[in-house]
């Protein structure tokens, strides 16, 4: 479904990716661990085509397309789907309308018909109740005034109804408690299929107790050093990046 | 096309009756302004003397103000020396289908949906269509006359009816106002006139759309509008499409009246060419609107979308005398490219119990400046005056200013007045986030405008409404990303 290859990606001079690969194939969960700074959101955003990057090497190819080749909105309306570290707030825009926009662009795009308003409220509040957010968030502005875990609910509950092939999901638990944490990663286990991948970025192992990954890659440095199954998660959450650190810098 | 050759005949056939020299067979004005360029105008006109004596009155007074220097805005030195202030209507050229007309400006309408028979109107198209706004125009006038409404142009009225004009015009926007004002005063070209009768509801939208094809109304342009006791009028002025228009200074005058139990609802959607992208060639736009609530429990809204001219000057505002009166003003400027915009309103409080309502939504982008300015001021005899403004500012880039100058003079202490005020900016993050949703640039935009937009687009009639949001994404097309 997705093939990273040998990626490499600056941002104002300074290199970020340095040989980034990664394949990912329906049904399968991969998680992605890694210090800060060491570049996970920075491919974050260069799958979902944030503009602010140079990709001096490598190709990222989707379903058989280029992915690097389209615009951002394109690779929404293709089943790429971001849930952000830091969601922005929009002002004005009620997540209704904006997820009625939204939901209709990409229904466009699978040649579906778009939902009417109370078609589509009636999926919004199946999908709210599924993330368990609040009913009354619907009609605020997008983020505005969100607590820290009121906005990565959100996320989620726009993963829902946007039913994307590809999730990726930036520290989506960083700043949640316990509760979040485990309707976040409901939220996930129910919408995880036999045709859709999740590349789940986290800090923390605690995230994969709930979330149960095929694969678990410690990214260091722009580049991933060590892939293995879900107890790589564990070994690291007892030891630490140090010794990875200490492997990849010994070998240099 | 008939009538206009007329009125062409009448008054190049006028005799010489003001004992005035100037050369009256001549189309055009010379250029410049000086007193006998007043007496032209109003001989062209064939006016009475009433009529020649005030704008006489109104050229002596712009002689002795200055032009103003305190809006926000730059332009280079206007020379009132170097304008030609009249020039007869020219009949408009008759096109014999749309591939004639400009390829811009018919993208222009299809971008704005306006519906093919339309576009062939708006763009002076010679088909049977004109023929049916002929007659819609027939028929809209008939019923009005039925109602006894009046609805006319400026010209006809001081024929017409000239007790009506001598005794409201000027009335609220005196003579020596402001400098654009007397300026106005003195060579307004035509405009709209509108007196709807006691207890008369006006049944229908009144809109200068449906004079857009009779004679240019110019460059100085004079409107006046009574609502007698218990009367409700809703107009119209504006129109979406791109007005294009070789005449640079546009100052006109707008008053209302509105008697005991009157209402009324003055909205706008103007589009003037805000020149290129570069900024060059645009309409500067130094308007002058004010409405008094001259009777008790009166009404008078302003709402207005802003979108065109290089520089605009405006400040829609109402006196609120009659008691219990009601004073508001709703609002959307745009400014992109290089516009610049200094608007808002003045709310006067001088019966007891008077209220008003500002709702300012300003939206820059591209490297224009857009300044609010407003005033509320509560006079000693203003009992229970109270004041609501909200004043939003909504920056899309960084390369566009936003600038807000409430001014408040309360003198009496029950009045009470609320102030509210946001900023926000649509920058990149907001944009990559709505495009990681599947929308695109524009669309997003649209959409956060939209929003923005809501509580001022609600009060527009809702045609005008649906038309005045595609206007704003047309306008704002290319300002980011
Ligand atoms: N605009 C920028 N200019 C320069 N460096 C940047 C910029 N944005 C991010 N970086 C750097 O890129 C590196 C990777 O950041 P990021 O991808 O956010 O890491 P992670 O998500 O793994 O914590 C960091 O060293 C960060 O400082
Ligand atoms: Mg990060």
């Amino acid at each position: 479904m997705l093939s990273i290859k040998d990626l490499h990606a600056s941002i104002n001079g300074k290199e970020i990716l340095k040989g980034f690969g990664l394949e990912v194939k329906p049904g399968e969960v991969h998680a992605i661990m890694g210090p800060n700074g060491t570049g996970k959101s920075t491919l974050a955003n260069i799958l979902a085509g944030k503009q602010d990057y140079d990709v001096t090497e490598g190709t990222v190819t989707f379903q058989g397309k280029d992915l690097l080749d389209m615009a951002p909105e394109e690779r929404a309306r293709e089943g790429v789907f971001l849930a952000f570290q830091y969601p922005v707030e929009i002002p004005g825009v009620s997540i209704a309308n904006f997820m009625k926009a939204s939901l209709n662009e990409v229904r466009k795009h699978r040649d579906l018909q778009p939902l009417d308003a109370v078609e589509f409220l009636k999926v919004m509040k199946e999908k709210m109740r599924f993330v368990e957010i609040d009913e009354k968030l619907m009609r605020r502005a997008v983020n505005e005034g969100f607590s820290g875990g009121e906005k990565k609910r959100n996320e989620i509950f726009q993963m829902a109804m946007l039913e994307p092939t590809l999730s990726i999901l930036d520290e989506t638990d960083s700043g949640l408690d316990i509760d979040a944490l485990r309707i976040v990663a409901n939220g996930v286990n129910k919408l995880k299929n036999e045709n859709n991948a999740f590349i789940v970025i986290t800090h923390y192992q605690r995230l994969l107790d709930y979330i149960v990954p095929d694969f678990v890659h410690v990214m260091y440095n722009g580049r991933i050093v060590k892939s293995g199954g879900k107890e790589l998660a564990l070994e690291l959450e007892a030891k630490g990046y140090d010794w990875i650190k200490q492997e990849v810098d010994a070998t240099v | 096309m008939a009538e206009e050759i007329d009125i062409i005949d009448q008054v190049t056939q006028s005799d010489y009756k003001y004992g005035f020299v100037t050369n009256v067979e001549s189309d055009n004005a010379k250029v410049g302004l000086s007193e006998d360029t007043v007496r032209f105008i109003s001989a062209k006109k064939n006016e009475p003397e009433w009529m020649l004596e005030w704008r006489l009155k109104a050229y002596k007074a712009w002689l002795q103000m200055t032009e103003p220097t305190w809006p926000n805005v730059h332009y280079p030195k206007i020379d009132y020396q170097k304008i030609i202030y009249y020039a007869a209507p020219k009949p408009k050229k008759v096109l014999n289908s749309l591939d004639e007309v400009d390829p811009e400006i018919l993208e222009t309408f299809k971008k704005l949906g306006i519906p093919m028979e339309e576009q062939k109107i708006l763009a002076g198209v010679a088909v049977d269509v004109v023929m049916d706004s002929v007659s819609v125009k027939t028929t809209y006038k008939e019923k009005l006359k039925e109602l006894g409404i009046i609805f006319c142009s400026m010209s006809d009225a001081i024929k017409d009816y000239p007790e009506l004009v001598q005794k409201y015009i000027g009335s609220v926007v005196p003579v020596r106002d402001n400098y654009f004002a007397a300026l106005n005063s003195a060579v307004f070209s035509d405009g709209s006139f509108c007196y709807i009768p006691k207890g008369t509801r006006c049944p229908m939208e009144l809109s200068t759309y449906f004079r857009i094809n009779e004679a240019n109304t110019g460059q100085f342009e004079r409107t006046l509008l009574i609502a007698d006791e218990g009367s409700y009028v809703s107009y119209l002025e504006g129109c979406t499409a791109p007005m294009r228009d070789e005449n640079q200074l546009h100052a006109a005058v707008v008053e209302l009246v509105a008697m005991d139990n009157a209402e009324i609802k003055y909205s706008t959607v103007q589009n003037w060419y805000p020149g290129n992208k570069e900024g060059k060639g645009g309409i500067y736009n130094f308007v002058t609107k004010r409405g008094i609530c001259q009777g008790i429990n009166s009404k008078i809204s302003w709402t207005q979308v802003e979108t065109g001219s290089a520089i605009t000057w405006k400040y829609p505002s109402v006196v609120l005398k009659g008691e219990n009166s009601i004073g508001e003003f709703y609002s959307v400027a745009v400014t992109n490219n290089y516009q610049q915009a200094d608007t808002g309103t003045k709310m006067i409080h001088i019966g007891k119990n008077t209220r008003s309502r500002i709702v300012s939504k300003g939206i820059s982008a591209g490297k224009s400046q857009n300044s609010y300015r407003g005033l509320v001021k509560v006079n000693p005899n203003a009992e229970n005056a109270y004041n609501f403004s909200q004043c939003d500012s909504l920056l899309i880039g960084d390369r566009c200013g936003a600038h807000t100058f409430p001014y408040l003079e309360v003198s009496n202490k029950s009045a009470k007045v609320e102030h509210e005020a946001t900023t926000s900016k649509i920058g990149e993050d907001i944009l990559f986030y709505c495009n990681q949703r599947g929308l695109s640039t524009e669309t997003a935009v649209q959409l956060i405008i939209n929003g923005y937009c809501k509580e001022v687009f609600q009060h527009l009639p809702m045609e005008f409404a649906a038309e005045a949001q595609k206007l704003l994404a047309v306008s704002l097309e290319g300002s980011v990303g």
